[in-house]
């Protein structure tokens, strides 16, 4: 896999001045980080802090305002929609927080995760049908369910194959709005054993939104800590969550009950 | 009889009105009997220099000139307005042209669209064919024909050879079409990705971006669940190597002859308001995978009254006894074939439906029967 470029050393995402308002509000505002092939960057913060209108930006889904996104040295604002949605498509990946926004409810497990692939070309049943299978393996969900739907998953099966098929096509960036939201802690748990194992296997880059410390502590390299649209803090994650110096980070982290 | 002047023919076909520039046309049809002989449709209708005879136009009461101005049923400001998106169509092939669908004397659904492309389309000189199913006997085909040779006057046949114009539902006839004719299809969804993607402003997205891989797990889905295509009828295509397109609901049976036709293939969706086209021998292919080919399909048998092995037939339940014959959907090859001499199984005991139709003909026009 080309996973790492050349040049390890340049970042694979770029961002610089991010602004996106919501007429006189504002979305988030002067968001700027530097994101490196397989590194995992957590962003935290309260409900309404602007995480998700951060990642709709660098995902294409929305427009941002003002700012720069350069990925892979290319400038993203400048790409040609066609080029863009190519992007999408091939080298990254969305996770969305309920399942059924990413999946196609309709279409069975196999053809869910094959989606992708006969977007990009592909044009061999027997081939499409072999991969889907060989991720619904690596997902934990068991062979016979292919021609499932997924309406006839659980919660967690379902979250574990939107996750499939958003990695068959063997992305480099992958982005996840709360990927552990709605599920029950067990599941939680081996969600994120899953997610950890993908992520260091395939040499991922992700870009994770949660409010869950827990799912950063475990998951990311660096944690951005969001409020009211502004980036407060940034740092490693275990340097952020265990000194905490913005007074928004110091209440988040004594927010979390302990058991 | 009138036939075009070149100089004419060379006249932008939307500017002139009633006539539709008529190069190539190999077929010139006979004008009726009863038909006057010395149509002048060039230049001053206005003045009511057309001899045209009211009573087969069906028009009430109005000046000659006034009548040509409303040849075939629509004004000319629509059918300027058509002819604009068939031009469009037919310079971008597979591509659904937006136009202002009229209400037509009709419900949506029983072909709104097909009636105002050939509305569109049509000229005095023109003989029209109209099948339903195949079938030119069915109440679909025969009112549309009636509707045309009342607002229209033209000359109708059922022959396929002999049509200038046919106006088709779910079929393409089985005789070859030839350089000059025009096959104008019914077609009630347009979109092939509409019940893949429910959203307008997508599907036309994905279509400027070429993104058809969901038509792809259409497929898929069909071979997942029944171990093979399923898809018979409306089998999506892809045009000149661009364009996904609906063929409307023809038999997957139809879609090779969509390919390299000689005809001119239009397509009008009335309630959705998009007209789409091929041009003539445009390259049409029917998406399949490489390890699940596409094939044509009809029933294995023959037909039971004319015996041709290689034409679409329709299962036709003849007792509560489990009885059936199959029959050739296309009335016309059928009775052809069968006047050329041709029996199937059943071929000599049966008469088709046709002949039985015939058989009444005269039957109820007499207004008095003597005692």
């Amino acid at each position: 896999m080309t996973l790492h470029s050349a040049f390890p050393a340049a970042p694979l995402l770029s961002v610089s001045g991010l602004t996106k308002r919501y007429g006189a509000r504002i979305g988030c505002a002067d968001v700027g980080f530097d994101l490196y092939p397989g590194e995992v960057l957590g962003i935290v913060g309260e409900s309404g802090s602007g995480k998700s209108t951060l990642l709709a930006c660098l995902a294409g889904h929305q427009v941002p305002d003002e700012g720069r996104i350069l990925y892979d040295g290319r400038d993203l604002r400048a790409l040609p929609e066609t080029e863009r949605r190519r992007l999408s498509r091939t080298d990254w990946a969305f996770v969305h927080q309920n399942p059924r926004d990413g999946l196609r409810m309709g279409v069975s497990a196999g053809g869910n995760v094959g989606e992708r692939l006969m977007a990009v070309g592909a044009r061999h049943y027997g081939q499409i049908r072999g991969k889907a299978a060989d991720w619904l393996g690596r997902v934990e969900i068991a062979a016979d369910r292919i021609d499932d739907r997924p309406s006839a998953f659980s919660g967690g099966m379902q979250q574990r194959l939107q996750i499939a098929r958003n990695l068959v096509t063997g992305p480099r960036l992958v982005f996840m709005d709360e990927p552990t939201g709605g599920l029950d802690v067990s599941v939680q748990a081996r969600l994120l054993d899953l997610l950890r194992g993908l992520v260091r296997d395939l040499g991922l880059s992700v870009i994770i939104v949660t409010h869950d410390l827990a799912v950063v502590r475990l998951l990311a390299d660096r944690l951005m800590v969001m409020k009211s649209g502004r980036v407060v803090e940034q740092g490693l994650t275990d340097q952020v969550l265990d000194d905490p110096q913005h007074a928004y980070t110091q209440l988040l982290v004594s927010s979390v009950l302990q058991v | 009889m009138s036939g075009l002047s070149p100089a004419l023919a060379a006249v932008d076909p939307i500017a002139q009105g009633d006539h539709r520039a008529k190069q190539g046309a190999q077929l010139q049809p006979q004008q009726p009997d009863h038909r006057p002989q010395d149509h002048d449709h060039d230049g001053g209708q206005q003045g009511g220099g057309g001899q045209v005879d009211l009573a087969q136009r069906g028009t009430t009461g109005q000046g000659a000139g006034v009548s040509d101005y409303n040849f075939a049923y629509l004004d000319e400001q629509t059918k300027r307005m058509i002819r604009r998106a068939l031009l469009k169509a037919l310079a971008v092939p597979g591509y659904q042209v937006p136009f202002a669908s009229r209400e037509m004397p009709m419900p949506y659904g029983w072909g709104t669209g097909g009636v105002q492309v050939t509305a569109a389309c049509l000229v005095p000189e023109d003989r029209l064919k109209v099948i339903d199913q195949g079938a030119d006997d069915t109440t679909n085909a025969v009112s549309i024909r009636k509707f045309f040779q009342r607002t229209a006057g033209v000359a109708v046949t059922e022959h396929t050879e002999e049509a200038t114009l046919i106006q088709t539902r779910h079929r393409i006839p089985e005789q070859p079409l030839q350089a000059g004719q025009i096959l104008v299809y019914q077609v009630p969804i347009p979109e092939p990705l509409r019940f893949l993607e429910p959203r307008e402003t997508e599907t036309r997205k994905m279509h400027e971006l070429e993104e058809y891989g969901l038509m792809h797990v259409k497929l898929y889905e069909d071979i997942a669940r029944h171990g093979q295509i399923a898809t018979a009828y409306a089998y999506p295509v892809r045009v000149e190597g661009r364009y996904v397109m609906d063929p409307s609901p023809i038999p997957k049976f139809d879609n090779p002859k969509l390919s390299g036709n000689p005809a001119i293939q239009l397509f009008g969706a009335g309630r959705e308001q998009r007209i789409y086209a091929l041009p003539p021998h445009s390259r049409v292919v029917s998406l399949d995978f490489d390890d699940h080919p596409f094939e044509p399909s009809k029933a294995a048998q023959d037909c039971d009254l004319c015996g041709a092995a290689h034409s679409y037939l329709d299962e036709v339940i003849t007792d509560d006894a489990g009885g059936r014959m199959f029959v050739c959907s296309d009335t016309d090859f059928c009775a052809g074939r069968q006047a050329a001499g041709h029996l199937g199984r059943l071929g000599t005991a049966q008469i088709s439906s046709k002949k039985f139709a015939k058989s009444f003909e005269g039957f109820c026009a007499e207004p008095e029967v003597p005692a």
